[in-house]
């Protein structure tokens, strides 16, 4: 009785170790990733139950939210964030645990060094004391962010119990726009969706444009998935999966390459299998996104205008949407492109990757940064900066104005000094706008490298199309 | 774990949508190494102003609600980021049941984990709710888990709900849900065995390798 199958029911039916009446099912963990800021109390829980990390091969570490990106030879000043990362570094000697320290040049952004190390393989199972896991889905893994309580469930047993979640796919067909990128396509279907049109569901994203994408921009695509609910985004690996994959320090080699590639053949959905829902978004009505509130789903196309709570859908709507307009210190109504900035951070798990790098570059390039902005560039790991500068990427950033930064987490969410201030605007490639999340009444604009690169040097909110065209 | 079965409280009204974790326990608290101290800090900075005083109009700061062990909420409650440190925060604080029309997926996975019990009502139920919560001279609540009942200080029609069985067990007797899976190591012996057969290369590739 095996009909046409899912990618994720795929996944997850060559995980399950055991299958309650009820449903409750314990899915068998192939690869964990650990960051200093979830793990120290699941470490603490193992050593206070005597328990030890069942395959300690099976977890890579690496601190990322604490660091700085400014000189790392000396040691963490904020004797808190130290401690957190210091944590880290004992946990995992005593726990036998492989670490990416902070100087190692192979240290950067949990979500940017497990593909980079091919530690991320197709049809596997990833997790990660962090929401945007999903991002591991690009490679055709079922990754999910999970807490803490889980991660020491993960470090004890190599397993999770988990209830079987529903399955949607979302097809974007077409052929993108000029200036139309992989984070303009997955703001635009976090604004259909809602911020919670995918809970309860893994989404798989399909049709030809997620075809069409590179690996870069497909974990742009996974990484947000969150953002619309989902814990999980999955797309189906194909020769550019492999091609990006081969020869990477923690990928398969030899002979159990071969058999891993055959196998990986076999995992794209199969023809006919059906979803729990279906969404369809059509490549040609997507433009530059910008976000203008604070939610992920406060969308609007860079061409369009701040809305105004008079339309909103109910009365907790438009309370939220007022709430979020006095926070951002907007007037209903007004043309996005006249938002004018204060800073422009290019980075994050979400668009910190070289590919992301160079299409900032290529805008910026021979330029110069308005005089009202603050930028600054952080590569999502030491390798991607590395070879950024390799190629003159880091030159042409400095000689525009940019600060060419260390690898880490940074001004996503501010948990090391890059933070803005009260009331300061920045426009950011990272991935959540909430209140206080770059910093105490800091206000976020999420949006492309492309166009993050365009507002820096115009200083306000801006499509760049008018500028590369 | 603490175990959940019936908890009489004080129930404080929340009615904002899509509430953050970032709202419930803002990053600079996630630097602890610890998981508990962390109750001062809920919904900071919705509950302080940047110099540390209390903002009066924030429902945890006013009198009625200062002790408060339920919160009623709006829709996608927890969303955003993985931290556990949000529900340990509630806890922290002495919240020990969250009534809402919807919950992002770890957040509430995280409350069984933490003795937090997270309720899914249709948003009719919570507008009622949410109203006793915020008029009652006294807004006393009792969930009982053994019951899947919430009975109400207007001594109005109590409120049936529907927790997950295996969820509800593990929080009804307390249990560490670690030391279930433990006793299910031959399973899991048995699968690697079976995976390193067909998929030997996840076991020679991967970290260390």
């Amino acid at each position: 009785m095996s009909g046409p199958k899912t990618l994720f029911e795929k996944i997850w039916e060559s995980h399950l170790v055991d299958v309650a009446e009820d449903g409750t099912s314990l899915l068998y963990i192939d690869r964990h990733l650990v960051h200093e800021v979830t793990s120290p109390q699941a470490f603490e829980g193992l050593r206070a139950s005597g328990r030890k990390v069942l395959r300690p091969e099976a977890t890579l570490a690496v601190p990322d939210h604490n660091v700085p990106t400014t000189d790392r030879s000396r040691p963490i000043e904020d004797e808190t964030s130290r401690i957190q990362v210091e944590t880290l570094e004992e946990n995992c000697r005593e726990f036998g645990v492989q670490l990416f320290g902070m100087r190692d040049r192979r240290q950067g952004i949990v979500h940017v060094i497990g593909p980079e190390q091919g530690f991320t393989l197709p049809g596997t199972t990833i997790v990660c004391g962090d929401s945007h896991t999903s991002t591991h889905g690009a490679f055709g893994a079922l990754a999910f962010g999970i807490g803490t309580s889980e991660v020491e469930h993960v470090l004890a047993t190599q397993t999770l119990i988990q209830k079987r979640p529903k399955t949607m796919r979302i097809s974007v067909e077409g052929t993108l726009p000029f200036g139309v990128t992989a984070k303009d396509v997955i703001l635009a279907i976090i604004g259909k969706i809602g911020t919670a049109g995918g809970t309860g569901y893994v989404v798989e994203y399909a049709g030809s444009v997620i075809r069409g994408l590179s690996m870069e921009g497909r974990m742009t695509v996974c990484n947000m998935s969150i953002e619309g609910g989902a814990r999980a985004g999955l797309i189906a690996p194909d020769e550019k999966t492999w091609t990006y994959l081969k020869g990477r320090p923690m990928a398969p080699k030899g002979e159990d390459w071969e058999k891993a590639v055959a196998w990986w053949r076999t995992l794209a959905s199969d023809e006919g299998a059906t979803y729990d829902a279906e969404v369809l978004l059509k490549a040609e009505e997507i433009e530059p996104q910008v976000t203008w509130g604070t939610s992920p789903q406060d969308v609007v196309p860079i061409s369009g205008r701040v809305p105004d709570p008079k339309h909103a859908k109910d009365e907790a709507q438009r309370r939220a949407m007022e709430r979020a307009l006095d926070y951002m210190g907007l007037s209903a109504g007004m043309p996005v492109e006249e938002i004018v900035l204060d800073k422009v951070f290019l980075g994050s798990c979400t668009n910190g990757r070289i590919e992301d790098l160079r299409a900032a570059a290529k805008v910026i390039a021979g330029k110069k940064i308005a005089a009202n902005v603050q930028a600054m560039v952080v590569p999502g790991s030491g390798l991607v900066r590395y070879q950024a500068e390799q190629e003159g990427l880091d030159k042409i950033f400095k000689d525009a104005g940019f600060e060419w930064r260390e690898a880490g987490c940074s001004m996503c969410l501010g948990m090391n000094p890059d933070q803005l201030s009260p009331k300061e605007r920045c426009a950011s490639t990272s991935n959540r706008n909430f209140e206080g999340r770059q910093g105490r009444q800091g206000r976020t604009h999420l949006l492309s490298p492309e166009m993050a690169a365009a507002a820096a040097i115009t200083g306000k909110l801006t499509d760049v199309r008018k500028l590369v065209a | 774990m603490v175990p959940f079965t019936k908890l009489t409280g004080i129930a404080a009204p929340l009615p904002m949508i899509n509430v953050d974790t970032d709202m419930i326990i803002p990053k600079q608290f996630l630097k602890t190494i610890k998981r508990t101290g962390l109750g001062k800090n809920l919904f900071d900075e919705m509950r302080y102003t940047q110099d540390g005083q209390e903002v009066p109009d924030f429902v945890l700061n006013q009198p009625k609600y200062r002790q408060a062990q339920i919160l009623i909420a709006g829709e996608n409650f927890g969303c955003g980021s993985s931290r556990e440190h949000a529900p340990w925060a509630l806890a922290d604080f002495g919240i020990r049941c969250v009534i809402a029309p919807s919950f992002a997926d770890i957040f509430h996975n995280n409350c069984f984990k933490n003795g937090i019990l997270p309720i899914r009502l249709p948003q009719e139920t919570i507008d009622a709710l949410m109203a006793e919560a915020q008029n009652a001279q006294d807004p006393t609540f009792t969930v009982d888990l053994e019951q899947n009942l919430i009975l109400r200080p207007t001594g109005n029609e109590p409120i049936s709900f529907k927790i997950d069985p295996f969820n509800r067990e593990c929080l009804l007797e307390g249990l560490d849900d670690i030391g279930l899976t433990m006793q299910k190591a031959d399973k899991i012996q048995a699968f690697v065995a079976k995976q390193q057969a067909q998929a030997p290369w996840l076991y020679s590739a991967g970290a260390g390798a």
